[in-house]
């Protein structure tokens, strides 16, 4: 992509993500009522919002504009989201300020952002937070395209699959981390909010990738690209 | 001079403690980032980050926090904040830490390590036997 098609994706990107995190607002309330203190849906629309708005129109190169977007949700979005999405997001900037947006530079930047929040939150897989979406889609995208070598496109609907599975997986665990591990085991049973938004975040950003680049995007995660061994087949002839 | 800065999810609270800390050391540094910015409960990393930038004269600054996102927001505020001093969150009590803190900061000869040894000192306090 161009410098210029660049700027357009990124800037198309964070509006589509303002734009259903309105949407989704009262779904996410919803969902960290349960099991929170229901502020994750307005944190996350006021936040996004201001960030759209902050870079609207901007001339910048994308590094400098995904930057300004992490520094506008910290200062924007209360709570732990503030660091964990802002923060990451401001961090994980620096992985495209060589050579923009390209297919390598978005694994680093997804690596990066993992990377902060499991630095920042302490959160493993199991915790029931963002990173049990986060972690099987940064690592699906990242094995799609280093040696599957799928378009990024094509990666992208793949970690969004696996980023599905992720928040299903958060339903029947345990929370370990933030506002729900202080309900023990009534968090049980409800969908971790994080994880949620998490994935409504991927799902814009494959809506925009699919405007920007070409790619098969009806794909499941699970299945590999090239199929593993039979494991009934026992290598004979007959 | 150590400065301190203390972090609560409320405005009030984190004024209340810097309150109770400065009456028992007279001449510390200490400064309140409370609440989330915008008159809510929260905490905010630019409102710390602003905090450790006024207490902070060049050698260095502690850190006294709550809950949760507190200690999230302090550390992205340390990343933040336009500094060559040392800025440490020191794992206290947040207003038995803040009253040790400031005790020992008020002392000309005190260090970042001081202070924050003073201030998880609180750590062990027992109110009761």
């Amino acid at each position: 992509m161009s410098d210029e098609e660049q700027r357009e994706a990124v800037l198309m990107a964070i509006d589509r993500v303002a734009t259903r995190m309105q949407d989704e607002k009262s779904h996410l309330t919803d969902l960290d009522s349960a099991i929170g203190d229901a502020d994750h849906g307005a944190n996350l629309a006021r936040g996004f919002t201001a960030a759209a708005e902050a870079v609207e129109g901007s001339e910048d190169d994308v590094d400098e504009i995904v930057k300004k977007i992490g520094v506008t949700l910290i200062s924007k979005v209360g709570g732990a989201s503030g660091p964990l999405y802002g923060g990451s997001i401001m961090s994980a900037s620096q992985t495209l300020s060589e050579e923009g947006l390209t297919a390598e530079t978005s694994i680093a930047f997804a690596e990066a952002y993992l990377e902060k929040v499991l630095d920042r939150g302490g959160a493993r897989v199991g915790s029931k937070t963002m990173v049990d979406a986060l972690t099987p889609a940064v690592h699906t995208y990242k094995k799609s395209i280093e040696v599957d070598e799928l378009p990024p496109v094509t990666a992208l609907a793949k970690a969004v699959a696996a980023a599905e599975r992720g928040v299903a997986f958060t339903v029947p665990i345990r929370a370990e981390k933030g506002r729900a591990s202080f309900l023990g085991w009534r968090s049980v049973g409800h969908q971790d909010p994080g994880a949620t938004s998490t994935l409504f975040i991927m799902q814009e950003l494959l809506a925009t990738a699919e405007k920007f680049t070409e790619g098969e995007t009806d794909v499941d995660a699970l299945a590999p690209s090239e199929p593993d061994v039979d494991p009934d087949d026992d290598g004979g002839d007959e | 001079m150590i400065g301190l800065v203390v972090v609560s999810h409320s405005s009030k609270a984190a004024e209340g403690i810097c309150e109770i800390a400065a009456q028992m050391a007279g001449g510390a540094t200490i400064e309140p980032a409370g609440g989330d910015g915008e008159g809510g409960i929260g905490t905010s990393a630019p409102r710390i980050q602003d905090a450790i930038e006024t207490v902070d004269d060049g050698d260095g600054v502690v850190i006294l926090v709550d809950l949760g996102s507190a200690v999230m927001n302090a550390e992205l505020a340390i990343e933040m904040a336009e500094t060559e001093s040392d800025v440490v969150i020191a794992d206290a009590p947040v207003l038995e830490g803040a009253l040790n803190g400031a005790v020992e900061a008020s002392n000309t000869k005190a260090t970042v390590e001081s202070v924050v040894e003073k201030a998880e000192d609180a750590r062990e306090y027992h109110k009761v036997n």
